[in-house]
């Protein structure tokens, strides 16, 4: 009986015209609430799960990695929205790191296509994401594992307050601005370096790049760490709907059909996850992440060294 | 399908039998010349009928638009498999399939065979660089390949005879059939030799929402490409709006 109704809501397919491939719709849902829903529980932004998901499902990597963009544009938007309304986000920081974040897209986006008409771009997007993923895992489970124990060793010990911000090379930097917001007067070059590394990230993986941003700007360039959160999302929105465009023009690999639907489920599960997240152990959940990312970066990496069943692959080219 | 038959079969008898002095030796049509791809496409049967004004074999090749593939072959590099040496193909058709009324080699000669193209093993495209050595594997791998995704067939369907002129072929379309303008050549086979041939196009297209994206995401000019991409940016910030609002009120 309940098998029957699974398969008949399995049955609800969508033929996917970039991606040419035909999915159950309660299928892609699923994967977006589910993303949604960690994204929600943990506050990251899901991209670098998303990709290697999509290509899990037969999704053509290249079209993976645009329509990630594409959809990373609509959850930030989501999220800047909340943190805007709580005024977390410095805009001028955001533009600067923006600078640095297209002209990276433009990079990566180019590369991308060059890797595409050599036939690699398989292997790259591949290798990146076991290597992105692979060290992400490796430091959240180490991480959550060190808290784990201090926190069992001494509950309820206060921590030291950290210094507000010191004062590192990278302070010696000329091209300096003033930041009211985060009450920052530094040197542009780092920020616009920083965004220039996601913009690539963007570009060739589909990453929102938070998870480099954040701790990036609160260590490198010393901001406030409730202000980070708001003012990456908000450049996020800019990278990546620059991305997509650049993609939709270079590589024609964006799935718009595609992104809507896992969007759909994504902000669904981002809400549920929110809710659950602030009532839940967080050091647990951030050990079931870190679990979670490294069996995706472990699967990845089963297949580019298990021997293929095709030794030979066929690529259709246009013109 | 069955339905159309009887209308059709009408329709080419009285074809036969308007121009009985006509020097053709067979006629054939197809039931409908444009296949459309909508979102829930699952593969197609098409038919083909005809008439022959005596005894003899007929056979079916289908062919899809010509196009360039390239063949790349997995190397291990480092414990990792990398696509190393690849080599590019110009005319190959996106689909190839025959159908006949007995098997090829029994009615013809493996010359003719060759020079008609018939069958799947006999398929010829051209490498764009010229004759490189090794080159073997590549066309084999490339045929291979095609006939795992079910784009190339042997047999995809039989050509059956009602009476002794008229016959019919139900040829199938797999689900993930390219699009483009086909290409059905029809043979009249007698003692061996093709002696009267006809041929007749088929498009096939993807139509509806689907094939709209497809259209403007794959358009010739940048600025549709470029107005593409804007859209599934709207498109994105408006969900994310629209979640925004739909959950902050509750």
């Amino acid at each position: 009986m309940l098998g029957a109704l699974l398969d008949w809501l399995l049955s609800f397919q969508v033929y996917l015209p970039i991606a040419e491939i035909s999915v159950s719709v309660l299928l892609l849902l699923a994967l977006g609430g589910g993303i949604g829903f960690l994204s929600g529980l943990f506050g990251v932004g899901g991209g670098f799960l998303m990709t290697p998901l999509l290509i899990f499902i037969g999704v053509p990597s290249p079209v993976a990695v645009a329509t990630t963009a594409n959809q990373t544009v609509a959850t930030s938007v989501s999220g800047v929205l909340a943190h805007w309304s709580r005024e977390n986000v410095d805009f001028k920081m955001g533009a600067v790191l923006l600078s640095g974040g297209v002209f990276g897209s433009l990079v990566g986006v180019a590369i991308f296509s060059i890797l595409r008409r050599y036939g690699q771009i398989d292997l790259v997007i591949h290798l990146a994401y076991v290597i992105l993923l692979g060290s992400i895992g490796l430091i959240m489970l180490a991480e959550s594992v060190r808290t784990l124990r201090r926190v069992r060793r001494a509950r309820g010990r206060a921590m030291a307050p950290r210094k507000l911000h010191q004062h590192v090379w990278v302070h010696g930097l000329p091209l300096k601005m003033r930041f009211k917001k985060s009450r920052l007067y530094i040197s542009a070059i780092m920020p616009i370096g920083i965004g220039f590394v996601v913009g690539i990230l963007s570009a060739m993986l589909g990453v929102g790049g938070a998870f480099l941003i954040v701790p990036a700007m609160i260590y490198l360039v010393g901001m406030p760490t409730s202000i980070v959160v708001g003012t990456s999302l908000f450049q996020i929105i800019f990278v990546a709907a620059v991305t997509t465009i650049l993609q939709s023009i270079e590589n024609r690999t964006v799935d718009v059909l595609l992104a809507f639907v896992l969007t759909i489920g994504s902000v669904i599960g981002a809400q549920f996850g929110g809710r659950i997240g602030a009532r839940l152990p967080g050091e647990q959940l951030r050990f079931l992440l870190a679990l979670l990312v490294l069996s995706v970066a472990g699967g990845l990496c089963y297949e580019l060294v298990a021997r293929p069943d095709d030794l030979y692959v066929l690529q259709g080219l246009t013109r | 399908m069955r339905r159309r038959l009887i209308p059709c079969l009408v329709a080419v008898l009285g074809l036969a039998l308007a121009a009985p002095a006509a020097a053709k030796g067979i006629v054939a049509d197809v039931d409908d010349h444009l296949v459309e791809i909508t979102t829930d496409f699952a593969g197609q049967d098409i038919l083909v009928f005809g008439a022959i004004d005596g005894p003899g074999d007929v056979v079916l090749v289908m062919r899809g638009p010509a196009g360039r593939v390239a063949v790349h072959r997995k190397e291990r590099l480092a414990g990792v498999w990398v696509n190393a040496d690849s080599i590019e193909f110009e005319g190959v058709p996106s689909l190839y399939g025959v159908a006949s009324s007995r098997p090829l080699f029994e009615i013809l000669t493996p010359d003719v065979l060759d020079r008609y193209q018939l069958g799947v093993g006999r398929v010829q495209f051209r490498d764009v660089a010229g004759d490189v050595p090794g080159i073997g594997p590549f066309r084999t791998a490339l045929v291979q390949q095609k006939k795992k995704q079910g784009l190339y067939a042997d047999r995809v369907g039989r050509v059956t005879f009602i009476g002794a002129t008229l016959f019919r072929a139900n040829l199938h379309l797999p689900s993930n059939v390219p699009t483009g303008t086909f290409l059905i050549d029809v043979y009249l086979v007698r003692d061996g030799r093709i002696v009267d041939a006809q041929n007749m196009p088929l498009v096939i297209s993807k139509v509806g929402f689907g094939a709209d994206i497809f259209k403007y995401a794959n358009a010739r000019s940048i600025a549709q490409r470029f107005a593409y991409g804007v859209a599934a940016v709207v498109v994105a910030l408006l969900t994310g709006w629209l979640a925004h609002l739909a959950f902050r009120k509750r």
